[in-house]
């Protein structure tokens, strides 16, 4: 019997897929589990077995085109029986969400559902509005406003056709400040502006800035490091301890073991909100962002507590060869429980990143830069830093976000360094 | 209009239905002498005597047996009982034969009695003179609930239930006696059993309640009133029959309901409307319907801070009514 394959779900927060690479061609026999097709997502390139065995019949979307999770890709036929008893996930994709699980499908109330219907409004077409209601649910009051904006002409109209250009505004005049949703700015009009399409990469990190941003009540603390004993001790050893391990011992795997131990002592920072309550994890893995350069992107250092530093400083070399290479797992992406941002790379001082959603916390670790500073009755000059947290004011307060910076500034500053061994850390 | 106490316009409207029509006859446990225990029928003895004021035996059951056996007769009997609490013996009476009585007899009777009782918590009153018992007789098919909530609707109530071919559980809740004031129309004012009433308009969100949960619910619109939450409150008032559509358009209007009652959530009357409101007008709801009642415990305890835990009062209400806003 003929059976649809579709693009599966590839990861926690992904909603299309790209198609590289057909590996079997319309004709092919295909074992089930055999690789079918090779797909490119936001975050990991993957190749996706076969969920049935049978022929492949047709090949429904080419290569390097886009389509949404769930779209059908292909046609096979199999032996009846088989392919009803598949499995139809890809092995190792995940389950998929529960019905009204992670926010993935909107969550919507009766009556709006039915205002919706009512004024010929695509379900898709509000999901994406930002709700009143908790959780940023989209309530009835937003829907009303939201149909009396479009009347008034100042929303985005529902198909997308060409937007007329905007009358310039008279001289003198405010142009009012937009209103929810933001209208999007004029589409060009015989300017030299352009529209960059968004990458998969880049529609993911917008949609879950996003999401988090609505969701969370954010606050932020910052401290002070005086990192001087440990980047001198660094400095001094980086080069022996490289031909020793064979791996470049940076400083965020200093922090990574930081604060997975400060992780230890303050568990409410490694945790996560849920309407049933704290939601707290037992695993400490901390996500590390990596900059490329389609965008940032997160791959997780699992189970950190339980890794020396050499080993933290293995994964992060691993994580960050594949990221550059376009070859990171799915498994390399997922389960992180807490996020070290390392702006400081790039020179910020202090910085205030977003809570990555489903998480409760994370630290920006901010540039080292000499400064002067007062130490007894002198002027010293001092490696100083900013650690920075942006937590999840739902979850803890301000008191458990300070106590676990100086926690983290205790454990960088209190290291004496000289000759002791890495593994002294 | 005078402005009236609660207790006085049940007792006006005694002396009122006791003058206009000699059928009626009031019965109970100290409703002669004493003029009833919180004084509902003060003076009804004195005006017209032992024929038609009896103060009855001890004995419930037979309050309401004897009651609806004078109806059977041509009589417009009252059957008193003291407290709610009590009435418990007469359930087979008033189930198994007042409110089956047209039915049963191919509507060749009705059984027109007011089984009148004080229910519901007061101040210290405990176990055995603090319960709700209007769940109990709101699901009996044959049987008129009625909880006014306002002097002016107890006096009309009682009239219509009075004048009622059919039995009707008349329920005062006894907080509400000496506390509730409220201008009461003179003369003959009845009020209709089963119309329901908006005591406030809003648009926010709708509050159902009844009894001394109404004046609760009422003064916690108030209080909200300036954090923006536009509270309507609707006065249930009739339970059987439920005036279906007045609930229905006012979810309509607000597309929240929070459902209050006195008695233990289980079950209650309360639940009743939720499911209404589930069925009937679903696609008018932004938000899950709630219930909002006392904890499923057999009684109202007689402990200080017990019976504070137990009871619905205003800042479980605001705090709800904002959690619902707030969805």
């Amino acid at each position: 019997m003929p059976v649809e394959v579709t693009m599966p779900q590839l990861g926690e927060s992904t909603y299309e897929g790209t198609i590289g690479k057909w590996l079997k061609q319309p004709g092919d026999q295909v074992e089930r589990f055999e690789p079918l097709v090779e797909i490119i997502t936001d975050k990991v390139n993957v190749e996706m077995p076969a969920p049935f065995g049978g022929t492949l019949t047709a090949v429904l979307v080419a290569e390097g085109a886009t389509v949404n999770v769930g779209t059908p890709i292909a046609m096979m036929e199999t032996s009846g029986a088989v392919a009803a008893a598949a499995d139809v996930r890809p092995a190792g994709a995940p389950p998929p969400p529960p019905e009204d699980g992670d926010g993935e499908r909107a969550r919507l109330s009766p009556v709006v559902r039915r205002l919706a219907e009512e004024h010929g409004l695509a379900l898709d077409e509000i999901a994406g509005l930002p709700g009143s209601g908790a959780g940023g649910r989209l309530t009835k009051d937003d829907l009303l406003k939201y149909l009396e904006r479009r009347a008034g002409g100042s929303a985005r109209p529902a198909a997308a056709v060409t937007a007329a250009p905007r009358p310039p505004a008279p001289p003198g005049t405010v142009v009012p400040a937009p209103s929810r949703p933001f209208p999007p700015p004029a589409a060009p009009s015989g300017t030299d502006d352009e529209v960059v399409k968004l990458s998969p990469l880049r529609r993911s990190i917008a949609q879950r800035m996003a999401q988090s941003k609505r969701e969370i009540p954010h606050a932020y603390g910052v401290i002070e490091a005086d990192v001087t004993m440990l980047t001198r001790w660094r400095e001094a050893n980086k080069e022996q301890w490289r031909a020793r391990e064979g791996v470049n011992i940076t400083l965020t795997a200093f922090f990574i073991k930081a604060a997975a131990e400060a992780i230890k002592v303050f568990p409410m920072v490694n945790s996560a909100w849920t309407d049933d309550g704290i939601l707290m994890r037992k695993a400490i893995n901390i996500g590390v962002g990596i900059a490329l350069d389609e965008g940032l992107i997160v791959a997780v250092v699992k189970h950190a507590d339980q890794k020396s530093l050499v080993g933290v400083a293995r994964d992060l070399d691993g994580l960050g060869r594949r990221a550059r290479d376009g070859k990171l797992t799915l498994e390399d992406v997922q389960g992180g429980t807490f996020t070290i941002t390392n702006p400081g790379v790039f020179g910020s001082i202090w910085s205030m990143p977003i809570v990555v959603p489903g998480q409760a916390a994370i630290l920006a670790t901010d540039a080292v830069v000499k400064r002067p500073v007062v130490r007894g009755e002198g002027i010293a000059v001092r490696d100083i830093m900013h650690l920075g947290l942006s937590f999840d004011h739902r979850i803890f307060d301000g008191a458990v976000a300070v106590q676990f910076l100086n926690r983290l500034k205790a454990k960088l500053e209190g290291f004496p360094g000289g000759d002791a061994a890495l593994t002294d850390f | 209009m005078a402005d009236l106490r609660y207790i006085d316009a049940i007792n006006q409207a005694h002396h009122e239905e006791f003058a206009r029509d000699e059928r009626v006859v009031v019965l109970g446990e100290d409703v002669g002498r004493k003029g009833g225990v919180f004084g509902a029928t003060a003076g009804l003895l004195e005006k017209y005597g032992e024929g038609r004021v009896i103060d009855s035996p001890l004995a419930e059951s037979s309050i309401a047996g004897v009651a609806i056996g004078m109806a059977a007769n041509g009589l417009l009997p009252i059957a008193e009982f003291q407290f709610a609490d009590f009435i418990h013996p007469a359930f087979n009476q008033i189930v198994s034969e007042a409110a089956r009585m047209r039915y049963r007899s191919h509507n060749a009777f009705g059984c027109p009695v007011v089984f009148r009782t004080p229910f519901g918590g007061a101040h210290g009153t405990a176990l055995y003179h603090s319960q709700s018992i209007e769940a109990f007789y709101a699901h009996v098919p044959g049987l008129k609930v009625v909880v006014p909530s306002t002097p002016a609707d107890a006096k009309g109530l009682f009239k219509a239930a009075v004048r009622d071919p059919d039995p009707v559980m008349f329920l005062e809740h006894k907080r509400m006696y000496r506390i509730v004031k409220g201008p009461v129309p003179d003369g003959d004012h009845v009020v209709p059993i089963g119309p329901a009433v908006v005591r406030r308009a809003g648009t926010g969100l709708s509050v159902f309640a009844y009894g001394w949960m109404l004046h609760e619910a009422l003064a916690v619109a108030e209080e909200l009133a300036p954090e923006g939450i536009s509270m309507e409150v609707v006065d249930v008032r009739t339970l059987a029959p439920l005036d279906t559509d007045t609930v229905l358009k006012s979810v309509a209007k607000t597309s929240r309901a929070l459902v209050i009652y006195e008695d233990n959530r289980f079950c209650g009357y309360g639940a009743e409307i939720a499911a209404l409101i589930a069925e009937e007008a679903f696609y008018d709801l932004d938000a899950p319907v709630v219930r909002l009642a006392g904890p499923d415990v057999p009684g109202i305890p007689y402990s200080k801070p017990l019976e504070e835990w137990f009871f619905t009062d205003r800042a479980k209400i605001a705090a709800a009514v904002r959690a619902l806003a707030g969805l």
